[in-house]
């Protein structure tokens, strides 16, 4: 154990140091000039496009600048928005929590949508309730996201007047206005999640329907509801699990068109923003950040599987 | 069951859409296009910022809806000769944080705009070479040559006066906590979120604000900024799309304010700047009059944006006291334009690439164009790029036309100088002439209005036979409110003053 955590442990820096050096590579060849964004109307004038270029070492060679911001990495310091003049470390702390809810919330919708719609499915094959659960399934999947949400705005906020439009108020400051404003993206957001779930669920319920152990229960006389909920689902759920999980990565990159579309000032909005405005420190903190939540969540999901799992253990 | 489950679905959305909110009256809301820069007017360039300054900071001077210089914090102003210019500070004003405004934070605020690191006023009020304090309330900008754009300058961002106290305690991060002289105090500000200031009692001129606070909202989305309006979350709308503009009229709960704006859309051509430069139309000034002959201005806009736009064939919008009346799109002539065409000595079809900022409008308006010039023996190919990209690709010259806009100055200079002259930021295409060097020189020095609008008109003379930017449409001020809303000034610089509008019951 204490090896295998420490040889995963030992992974984490050079993982991140490689994708500070491709964030930062692939960011120089993004077209556009940062002066230019920066300068606004006042772009007219060389001499200030000329010394923004000076202060902010866009004139230096690129892996003299790489190390200037590694060093200010290394000192835990992540840099300051050009735009904002507000330190990276801030944004990603100020926008970090408003993605996880979403996602979070969105991941609810999709359990709660797609497993038992794929149960239904599953247990009432070839009949109405199938093709209907397919064919909301099949909707899920097909319909973009940007149209969804604008078609929900429209009909949800405009027509019926039920749900703010946009915007995001946090959850400490008043739940329910924080539920207000992010019910409707995390349905749009979970939607081809739960679409996907129901599927897997689905032919994970149809194979476990099959299975000698059913035919047992039911053989047993236990009501049909029991053997598909207790029997059939219990081990049809296990790849389901699996996929969620690693639904969770799809979510919080599905939130970057979902927070643009509903306006969530999440960690997807900044960095799209950051994108269009050439904000490089932003662009590098955020994604930084993500690399070191992703690094983490794999470590974890790899220690729990080593727990959970005595093959590993052993191995 | 259905129904039961519908009916609950919409009681938990009503429960949520209902909860307790601040009352509308008390609280303005404004959607913004974007959101805005860094909240320092030394350091900020974005168009919205100076939507939320008009909130939170006075200026020395404004412009009125007829785009005439007013007084704000300054009452009077007078040249002692074109080198010495006199201003007469307001008595009895104070900046948010009690601080007291006078001459001295006036010469504060000016030396910091042309002093700061990485201030982008330097350039503007870069006529200024001494800043002396006459007495507290007077006080003598000394210039280093006679320079007729300064006292615009002084009613846009250069003009902003700030708290020097709080200035000098915060430093270059003064603009997460800016401190001025307007209606209203910042509170807050969550990035892409919202800004939310409160009302200033201190304010000399309270009588005229009614809110107690305002919050802008950035909202990139047109249909979503328009949805927010549509459902009552916003109670303003700095811009509106003109395809949104139907929609809006239709609404009984809303009502609209349209005005010309100083802003205007034209194509640049490369004429001068590296090798593109080296194509037909970049070397032949007949192509480009050919090309501009070929384009019916109305027809284009009809189509585009429901006539909402004005055709123009000069930077200044007819709102402006430079617009020159005699200079006037020429109607589409396309036996003419293949006159011209045949004269430049190029064969057709003539293969022009244009540049589009990657905006549904825009290249929508660049197929139209693409469709009018065609019979005139252009080939135009559309380039659609992203915004940022699309400014380096033309500063680095490698364009042959450039469809881009500009959101226009009060003064002429600001929508001229740059673009035309030698060796200027804007003027992409490196275009270079020395009598339109000269003119447009000639008109920073002249003070009389008339006197310059004439020196531009000899300028628009000598533009239209080279015709480096085909100046296309000017653009127009479109703000959706709440019907209730009253009081609201349009003023074409399209900026969102908050004295005197309130909430009718």
């Amino acid at each position: 154990m204490r090896g295998f955590l420490g040889s995963r442990l030992a992974q984490i820096l050079p993982t991140l140091f490689l994708v500070s050096i491709i964030v930062f590579g692939l960011q120089q060849l993004m077209p556009g000039d940062p002066a230019l964004v920066i300068a606004g109307d006042s772009a007219g004038d060389p001499q200030i496009v000329a010394q923004i270029r000076g202060e902010l070492m866009l004139n230096r060679p690129i892996p003299v600048q790489y190390l200037h911001w590694l060093d200010n990495l290394l000192h835990g310091n992540l840099g300051y928005s050009w735009r904002l003049q507000e330190p990276v470390s801030e944004l990603v702390a100020q926008k970090l929590p408003v993605t996880a809810q979403l996602s979070l919330m969105a991941f609810v919708f999709a359990v709660i949508i797609g497993v038992p719609m794929g149960i239904l499915s599953a247990v009432k094959r070839n009949t109405a309730w199938d093709w209907l659960a397919n064919s909301i399934g099949l909707f899920g999947l097909s319909i973009p996201t940007f149209w969804l949400g604008i078609v929900m705005i429209l009909v949800v906020s405009v027509w019926l007047g039920w749900l703010p439009p946009s915007g995001y108020v946090p959850l400490a400051q008043n739940w329910v206005r924080s539920l207000a404003t992010t019910v409707m993206p995390a349905f749009v957001l979970g939607n081809a999640i739960a679409a996907i779930l129901m599927r897997h669920t689905r032919s994970a319920m149809l194979v476990a329907l099959g299975q000698d152990y059913v035919r047992t229960a039911r053989a047993k006389g236990l009501s049909e509801w029991v053997v598909v909920l207790r029997h059939a689902l219990r081990n049809a759920l296990i790849p389901v699990v699996t996929l969620g999980g690693l639904q969770l990565g799809t979510l919080l990159s599905g939130a970057v068109l979902t927070e643009q579309v509903f306006s969530v000032p999440g960690f997807g909005k900044l960095v799209v923003d950051a994108v269009f405005n050439r904000d490089y420190p932003v662009i590098q903190g955020v994604v930084l950040v993500t690399a070191l939540l992703y690094v983490v969540l794999n470590l974890v999901t790899d220690l729990l599987y080593f727990l959970i799992n005595p093959r590993m253990r052993a191995g | 069951m259905r129904r039961t489950l519908f009916a609950a679905a919409a009681a938990a959305c009503l429960l949520l859409g209902a909860a307790p909110r601040p009352a509308s009256a008390q609280t303005l809301r404004i959607g913004l296009r974007e959101d805005p820069d860094i909240l320092d007017p030394t350091l900020g360039g974005s168009y919205v910022g100076r939507i939320v300054f008009a909130g939170m900071c006075d200026k020395l001077f404004d412009y009125d809806t007829k785009l005439d210089i007013v007084p704000q914090l300054a009452t009077s102003y007078e040249y002692k000769d074109p080198t010495h210019l006199i201003l007469h500070l307001r008595p009895d004003v104070s900046f948010q944080d009690g601080e007291k405004f006078d001459a001295e934070a006036v010469k504060y605020t000016l030396t910091r705009d042309l002093t700061m690191k990485g201030s982008l006023r330097k350039g503007q009020i870069g006529a200024i070479s001494a800043i002396d304090v006459i007495d507290p309330l007077t006080v003598e900008l000394v210039l280093k040559s006679p320079d007729s754009p300064l006292l615009a300058q002084l009613a846009g961002r250069p003009g902003i006066m700030i708290a020097p106290g709080a200035a000098e305690k915060e430093g270059p991060k003064f603009g997460l906590h800016p401190v001025c002289a307007g209606p209203f105090s910042f509170v807050s500000r969550v990035a892409e979120q919202e800004i939310t200031l409160q009302r200033f009692p201190g304010y000399w001129n309270a009588k005229a604000i009614h809110f107690d606070r305002v919050v802008y909202e950035p909202i990139v989305n047109s249909a979503v900024r328009l949805a927010n309006l549509q459902a009552g979350t916003l109670d303003l709308v700095e811009y509106i799309v003109p395809t949104d503009v139907p929609a809006v009229k239709k609404d009984p709960k809303l009502k609209l304010a349209m005005s010309d704006s100083l802003g205007y859309e034209g194509i640049t051509f490369n004429t001068n700047h590296g090798p593109m430069a080296k194509s037909p139309i970049g070397e032949s000034a007949d192509l480009r009059r050919a090309f501009e002959l070929a384009i019916d201005r109305k027809a284009l806009i009809q189509v585009v944006y429901d006539g909402l736009f004005t055709a123009i064939a000069q930077a200044n919008p007819p709102i402006s006291q430079f617009y020159v009346p005699s200079v006037q799109p020429r109607p589409r002539d396309i036996a003419a334009a293949k006159k011209l065409v045949a004269a430049s000595g190029f064969k057709p079809p003539i293969s022009v690439t244009m540049i589009v900022p990657n905006s549904p409008d825009l290249l929508q308006a660049a197929q139209v164009i693409q469709a009018m010039v065609q019979p005139a023996g252009f080939d135009l190919k559309i380039q659609a790029m992203e915004f940022a990209s699309s400014l380096a690709t033309a500063e680095g010259g490698d364009f042959q036309a450039y469809l881009i806009a500009w959101s226009g100055r009060a003064d002429a200079d600001g929508n001229t100088y740059s673009f035309l002259h030698s060796g200027f930021g804007f003027n992409y295409g490196a275009f270079s002439d020395p009598a339109i060097n000269t003119l447009l020189e000639q008109a920073r020095l002249t003070t009389d209005i008339a006197a310059r609008r004439d020196i531009y008109a000899k300028m628009w003379i000598e533009e239209r036979k080279e015709m480096p930017i085909i100046y296309l449409w000017a653009l127009s001020n479109i703000v959706g409110m709440k019907r209730q809303l009253m009081g609201f000034e349009q003023v074409p610089d399209g900026i969102i003053r908050l004295q005197g509008m309130y909430m009718a019951n």
